[in-house]
């Protein structure tokens, strides 16, 4: 499937026409472009003159090429190009729709949904019938339906957390002769896989989609003591680094992520474990692992009370003397305990309610203080499993009970399930007559029904309950002679649990046997390690509290109804898996709670074999796309370029859109630089601001040329050609000087082009503003158009106080000696910055130093650069005055430009000279 | 002037007493103060040139008296010469000179007969003798003439020919002639009606008049040129490519108007119609006065 073998056409025969391309090949090559007729007298020129290239009397290659291009694309367009065509051809008679739904596929299920409904689009096309059977959660009958009624119920479609069953479904008997099936896999061997394929296979086609994706499964966590272990599975493939997850609620009750941790695979390995060291009170808190990024129950693994650990603590007796060890009353709880529960031991009962236990075990300590009660009591009415054991204090306090006041006894101790009677009692000892009592069997109300008596256990002495009207309720084991044994009484959410025999082997042999131990882990002071066998299990129930669905979410399980412990026990042992009676989940006992994970560590995960021959699809192959229309709009477009190209081989494209590429281009390779800035920079160069009248722009121009032509011939400043300058874009400080004829249509720069002008100001640029309206304004006798105008563009601007050209000013013999500045008019009032009022008119200038003394600004109306304008030939443009005069006036204008010019570069230079004689002088000394 | 606007403003010309073109070429001519038209040299004349010493044969009326006065020579007081000269203006009326390369460009021919006649008003104004050659209007100073030749130029174009003919006929031998045409054509007759007015003592000015197409020659593409009139046709297939050897061409026409004009004593310049007219006459009655400033 690569290469053109991705493609397929929907209307092959249609190719075919493309065998016309060499022909129109030839047809095309042979007909050149129409020509453009055009009227040009310079055609005398033009005659004798020869094309360079004599291949392009006929149409050049490249237009023949896109004309054939925009052909053939439309050839292949019009016969119905699809990509990755689906290789499955329409098939005949109904479509049977096998569905794995397992929790292996929920990793791409939506992948799974969209082949489904590509087969069931197809199936509708070809008006087949359809029959969808998820194999998880399968009908009796298969139901064969119209494609679009299966299209519609898709989406609610959902895997679930078991695997399918191993057995031949029965519906496969109803399924009609002729079926063709599309069994979509979850990719995992399984036993009933090869007997329904057999079935299936001899009513018709079978093919097999398969996702190629490796499946990775999480096996439920081990506790060793110290880690936490959880081991991920995986059907092989390359290295892959995962995370997982350990998530649980945190104080607050709210789910989140408690711990991370990685999980590599090595390349082709099937199985990497984590190990997690957490702490106890966060390890008890985990409520689930998953592997981060990937879905699907399988990769769910929840936890039960084997991770937990409950805490127990332990009040030592105050004993006074050093005894043995193995007489004190906690050694056999520690030994029977410390496996599976963290113990706390403290002699001071306010620290271990400090530490928050879960049981508190008082092996005969009677002697409570009253706050010490109080205290106590509010902690198991808390929640709090209050586990005492007699012993020889507890029977004397129960005597001295009794003997004391009838009022105490008749109290009954809230920290005692039952009212005790005085002293106590011995049996089979040496002083008594009778041996030492058996066990009685425990009834099934009992928390530990169910558990083995031994028989080799032997009760030698005891407290004995007052008898009263609940102590048979409470008594939850007892003697053969139905004397209580252990009894127990709810207190708030709490309970009390009294064992009427010592907690070492004192009064009985008791806590030697195994089942202490076991009795311990039913009352939940430690839980177990193991899973209960099915021996244990035989009768209870349990009530699902959580269940996962087949992407590994957590619902509640609501009102399911409760699981007989024979059903769990074979799961438990590993000998079925979980089912549609049996979903994963939690599962609540009395006294403990179990998880069924969706995939256990032996689940088996060995890759689908099928047999040779069977179709077998991999998710992997893109869905089919049609090609037409983009060969369509390529054949378009190529079109499109074709008339472009014919426009351009005719001289017909606009010539804006030529002038358009040749503006582009030069700016490409430019570094961004506009050549302007470049040209500026290579000389001096005298420039021209915009006005916004084109006429105006152009003689300002002019006029700049004729005074840099002026100056170059009589001074040593050598400006270039001038330029014009836009104050919004272009960059003022290249050039020492503006010339701004301003009109009264004159645009007003914009708040950034102020900004610069100003800075340019500042720098010691010069503008000379020209209203060019020296005669009406001399004429009108007020302000005209332009000055107004002028006004609006000076408000801007940050300029000095201004003065009328004073007679003295050093602008009257930069170069020339002037007391008259004309431009094409006359007699205009020049303005320039003010001398600073204590200017003195002395031996020294009367000049500020600011700015070098230059003034920023010149505003005057003479329209000087009408009388400077040249042509191209150096020729005057605008006559200036009448006859001879008007040479002079002319003459004179330019004497003021070049004064400006040399003021604007040479700045108060000659001011500075008036002091040469005094330097002279002192250098003479 | 062949379309019905054109004539009715032909009519009008014919019969206004201030024809269109005459109201332009009045227009334009008023940018233009003509001062005195001096000839750098003594003679007779209303503007001081110099004093010189008197010498013997010279009138007591010329000697000039209050500068004499001033030492013991007696100097006479010379005017500069102030001749009028016969200015022949020659339009081509060819067609060729119909041509404009932009609608909003005027006609080479329009600009060229706009010049001819402003700058004819000029002269006249200035007291020069003005005729048209080939309109059998020998030069006459006058205000009348004016009128005749708004007149005749008005009349001028729409040739069947692709340039017309320079007839110097009529223009007076040492006078000065203007020539305006494109000089596209064929330059013999160029050169023939120039050495004939050399052999005449004439002086003058060969004004190219040129649209910017002509000169820059954007053509791209398969194009087939015509002349104006439809005689000759050429065709290319690649425009583009013909526009360096074009320019060249070009360039080695004017290279060679500007070597015939040198040789005659002449001025040659080249004027596009997308320039200001005012610029040509400017230029045009600066190179009339003979060089001064």
């Amino acid at each position: 499937m690569t290469g053109l073998a991705a493609i397929g056409f929907a209307t092959p025969w249609i190719l075919w026409s493309a065998l016309a391309l060499p022909i129109l090949w030839w047809i095309l090559r042979a007909v050149p472009p129409a020509p453009v007729r055009r009227r040009f007298p310079g055609i005398a020129l033009l005659l004798g003159l020869r094309d360079r290239d004599p291949e392009s009397q006929r149409t050049p290659w490249w237009l023949l090429l896109l004309r054939i291009t925009a052909l053939a694309a439309l050839i292949v367009a019009l016969a119905g190009p699809v990509l990755n065509p689906s290789r499955a051809l329409p098939g005949q008679g109904p479509l049977l729709v096998v569905m794995d739904a397992s929790w292996a596929s929920a990793r791409d299920w939506p992948r799974r949904i969209e082949r489904v409904a590509r087969a069931l689009d197809e199936a509708h096309r070809a008006g087949r019938l359809v029959a969808l059977i998820p194999l998880t959660d399968p009908p009796a009958v298969p139901e064969f339906r119209d494609a679009s009624a299966w299209r519609e119920r898709l989406p609610g479609l959902a895997p679930r957390p078991w695997s399918p069953t191993t057995d031949l479904p029965e519906w496969v008997a109803e399924v009609p002769a002729g079926t063709e099936t599309l069994w979509i896999s979850d990719g995992l061997a399984r036993d009933g896989r090869a007997g329904l394929l057999s079935a299936l296979s001899a009513l018709g086609p079978v093919s097999v989609f398969e996702a190629a994706t490796p499946l990775l499964a999480l096996a439920p966590a081990e506790w060793d003591g110290e880690a936490v272990s959880v081991t991920a599975r995986r059907t092989g493939g390359a290295a892959l680094d995962l995370t997982l997850l350990a998530l649980g609620r945190d104080p607050a009750g709210i789910e989140r992520v408690l711990a991370r941790a990685p999980l590599a695979f090595a390349d082709e390995a099937t199985a990497a474990t984590a190990r997690l060291v957490l702490q106890p009170e966060l390890r008890n808190r985990i409520t689930r692992f998953e592997i981060e990024g990937q879905r699907g129950a399988g990769t769910v693994s929840l936890t039960d009370d084997s991770l937990s650990r409950r805490k127990v603590a332990l009040l030592t007796v105050r004993e006074g003397t050093e005894s043995l060890a193995l007489l004190s009353p906690l050694h056999y709880l520690r030994e029977a305990l410390s496996p599976s529960a963290d113990l706390v031991e403290s002699a001071s009962l306010d620290d271990l309610l400090l530490s928050g236990p879960a049981v508190i075990v008082l092996a005969d300590a009677p002697g409570m203080t009253e706050a010490e009660t109080a205290a106590l009591l509010r902690w198991v009415e808390g929640g709090g499993l209050l586990l005492r054991f007699a012993g020889p204090r507890l029977a004397g306090a129960g005597a001295s009970t009794a003997l004391g006041t009838t009022l105490a006894a008749l109290a009954e101790d809230p920290l005692l399930p039952v009212r005790l009677r005085a002293g106590g009692r011995t049996v089979g000892g040496a002083m008594s007559w009778g041996d030492p009592r058996g066990l009685a069997p425990f009834a099934q109300s009992s928390p530990f029904a169910g558990l083995e008596v031994p028989t080799d256990v032997g009760i030698r002495a005891q407290v004995l309950a007052q008898p009263g009207p609940d102590l048979a309720q409470r008594t939850i084991a007892a003697l053969e002679d139905g004397t209580p044994l252990v009894t127990r009484a709810a207190r708030g959410a709490g309970q009390v649990v009294l064992f009427h025999v010592t907690a070492n082997a004192e009064w009985s042999n008791l806590p030697l046997s195994g089942l202490f131990v076991d009795m311990l882990e039913r009352l939940a002071v430690s839980t177990r390690t193991s899973i209960p066998d099915a021996g244990e299990m035989a009768g209870t129930l349990w009530q699902p509290e959580e269940v996962l669905d087949g992407f590994g979410e957590l619902t509640r399980a609501g009102d399911r109804a409760a699981v007989a412990g024979e059903n769990l026990a074979p799961l438990l042992a590993g000998q079925r898996g979980p089912g549609p009676d049996l979903p994963p989940g939690l599962y609540a006992g009395s006294a403990m709670r179990l998880a069924v994970n969706a995939t256990s560590a032996t689940t088996s995960l060995t890759p689908a074999r099928w047999p040779a021959g069977t179709p077998v699809q991999t998710g992997s192959d893109q869905p089919e796309t049609p090609l037409g229309g983009y060969l369509l709009a390529l054949a378009a477009v190529a079109l499109m370029a074709d008339v472009l190209a014919t426009l351009a081989l005719g001289g017909r494209l606009l010539a804006a859109g030529l002038a358009l590429f040749v503006l582009a281009a030069p700016q490409a390779d430019a570094q961004g630089f506009d050549p302007r800035i470049l040209e500026a920079t290579r000389s001096v160069v005298l420039a021209a601001v915009a006005s916004g009248d084109a006429q105006v722009d152009q003689v300002a121009l002019a006029g700049l040329r004729g005074l840099s032509n002026a100056l170059f011939a009589r001074s040593s400043v050598e400006p270039a050609s001038p330029m014009a300058v836009d104050i919004e874009t272009d960059d003022l400080s290249l050039f020492p000087f503006l010339y701004w004829p301003v009109t009264d249509s004159s645009p007003i720069p914009s708040e950034a082009a102020n900004a610069r002008l100003n800075r340019y100001l500042r720098s010691g640029g010069m503008i000379l503003f020209d209203t060019r309206d020296a005669e009406t304004a001399r004429l009108t006798g007020g302000l005209t158009g332009a000055g107004r105008q002028l006004q609006r563009i000076a408000a801007g601007l940050d300029i000095p106080p201004l003065e009328p050209l004073p007679a003295d000013h050093v602008l009257t013999r930069t170069f020339y000696l002037l007391s008259d500045f004309p431009g094409r008019w006359q007699g205009g009032t020049i303005w320039v910055e003010a001398a600073p009022p204590d200017a003195e008119r002395g031996e020294g200038m009367p000049f500020r130093n600011l700015n070098d003394g230059v003034t920023p600004v010149v505003l005057g109306a003479n329209d000087w650069a009408a009388a400077w304008a040249v042509d191209a030939q150096g020729m005057p443009l605008l006559p200036v005055g009448r006859g001879t005069t008007g040479e002079r006036q002319r003459e004179l204008a330019l004497r003021f430009g070049i004064n400006l010019i040399m003021h604007v570069l040479s700045g108060n230079y000659k001011s500075d000279q008036v002091h040469v004689p005094a330097l002279l002088e002192r250098l003479g000394q | 002037m062949t379309n019905p606007a054109a004539l009715r403003q032909s009519a009008e010309a014919l019969s206004g007493a201030l024809p269109p073109l005459l109201v332009a070429a009045e227009h334009l001519a008023n940018s233009l103060l003509p001062g005195g038209h001096g000839r750098r040299r003594a003679g007779p004349g209303a503007e001081f040139w110099q004093f010189r010493p008197a010498h013997p044969g010279d009138g007591a009326m010329g000697i000039d008296w209050r500068r004499s006065a001033r030492g013991d020579e007696l100097f006479v007081r010379e005017t500069e010469w102030q001749a009028a000269r016969a200015v022949t203006l020659w339009v081509d009326s060819g067609a060729a000179m119909d041509f404009s390369g932009d609608k909003e460009r005027p006609a080479k021919g329009a600009r060229a007969r706009l010049l001819a006649l402003a700058l004819g008003l000029v002269l006249l104004r200035g007291g020069e003798r003005v005729g048209l050659a080939g309109a059998d209007l020998p030069p006459r100073a006058g205000r009348a003439q004016a009128g005749l030749m708004a007149a005749a130029l008005a009349r001028a174009g729409g040739a069947a020919v692709e340039h017309g003919a320079i007839d110097l006929g009529a223009a007076p031998s040492g006078g000065h002639v203007v020539l305006f045409s494109d000089f596209l054509g064929d330059l013999a007759p160029v050169e023939a009606a120039l050495a004939q007015a050399s052999a005449r003592a004439m002086r003058g000015i060969l004004v190219q008049i040129l649209d910017p197409v002509e000169e820059g020659f954007p053509y791209d593409g398969r194009t087939r040129f015509e002349s104006m009139s439809g005689h000759l046709r050429f065709e290319t297939l690649r425009a583009a490519d013909l526009r360096a050897e074009y320019r060249q061409r070009l360039a080695a026409r004017k290279d060679r108007l500007a070597d015939l004009a040198r040789h005659s004593g002449w001025h040659a310049t080249t004027l596009h119609t997308d320039r200001a007219p005012a610029e040509g006459l400017l230029w045009l009655y600066q190179a009339l006065g003979g060089g001064r400033r």
